[in-house]
């Protein structure tokens, strides 16, 4: 199966590295969409359907958690799967990223093996 | 639990967390680019930044975080997390490497203080070119100053704790 993903982070360098980790767990991509802050991936989506989202947290303009309470405004992003990529790894932000509707959260520095980890059974559909 | 504005022990030199600091970097340039750091021996391994990444934290713990090394090294570095040859890597890439390892370090460093992952905020990371400056703090503070080899070039970690 053949993915749309959409990375969000502000870290160019960050979104490349989070591109090639998910190729290298296996996971074949179609297109990849990518967006600096949340506000950019809000735009991205307004337009464009995508299979996953990896979000990084802190970024400016509008961070990760804001963007995933925004994405319930967003038609084309319903019931799409956000796993979170950040250097905030604590059990609260883990917590509050859960709450606010994140499926999966994954902490710098990672391996492309702790991404297909996290990936995979969100794609395959499970909880 | 400890209020998250309540500041860490100040009169303490935290001089134990720089066994943590050291880890936390060298797992980042294990995991992310896939370099092994090594300690620096000699005097002549502390050759004079030119590029550096700083990253603040705020909260229980607040300070500086900072990594200097040579532009050399930091260009490595992006072509190491690019995935590209070193010809290949742009000013702004090795800049934006140069605070993605920075912030990732401050990050996994205060992941590893107990208490602190959730009472100390990171601001976005910096990136000074450019090696002729002088940082001044307010007040006397202690400097936590790791010494590292990052493919055989000098690389010197600084956590400047303020409070």
């Amino acid at each position: 199966m053949s993915i749309k993903a959409l990375i969000v982070d502000d870290s160019s360098v960050m979104r490349k590295i989070v591109d090639r980790s998910l190729r290298q767990a296996g996971i074949e991509m179609s297109q990849v969409f990518e967006a600096g802050n949340g506000a950019e991936a809000l735009g991205v989506l307004q337009e464009n359907r995508v299979d996953l989202i990896l979000c990084d947290i802190n970024m400016p303009v509008m961070d990760g958690l804001e963007f995933i309470k925004q994405l319930a405004t967003v038609e084309n992003a319903t019931g799409t799967p956000v796993v979170m990529i950040t250097t905030e790894g604590s059990e609260a932000h883990v917590v509050q990223a859960l709450a606010c509707g994140a499926r999966g959260y994954i902490r710098k520095p990672f391996t492309a093996d702790q991404v297909k980890e996290h990936v995979v059974p969100i794609l395959a559909g499970k909880p | 639990m400890t209020p998250v504005n309540q500041p860490l022990t100040a009169s303490h030199d935290h001089h134990d967390w720089i066994p943590m600091l050291e880890l936390a970097t060298q797992e980042v340039f294990e995991l992310m680019l896939g370099s092994q750091l090594v300690k620096a021996i000699t005097p002549t391994d502390r050759a004079p930044a030119n590029i550096t990444g700083m990253v603040g934290l705020a909260g229980q713990l607040c300070g500086v975080l900072s990594i200097g090394c040579d532009e050399k090294a930091a260009a490595l570095m992006a072509s190491k997390m690019l995935g590209v040859e070193l010809n290949k890597v742009g000013q702004s890439e090795i800049a934006d490497a140069l605070g993605e390892v920075c912030n990732m370090a401050a990050g996994n460093f205060k992941n590893k203080i107990s208490g602190l992952g959730d009472g100390c905020m990171l601001s976005p990371p910096s990136v000074i070119q450019g090696g002729d400056y002088n940082i001044h703090s307010m007040t006397e503070t202690p400097s936590l100053e790791i010494s590292l080899l990052f493919e055989n070039m000098p690389l010197h970690v600084c956590l400047q704790i303020h409070s």
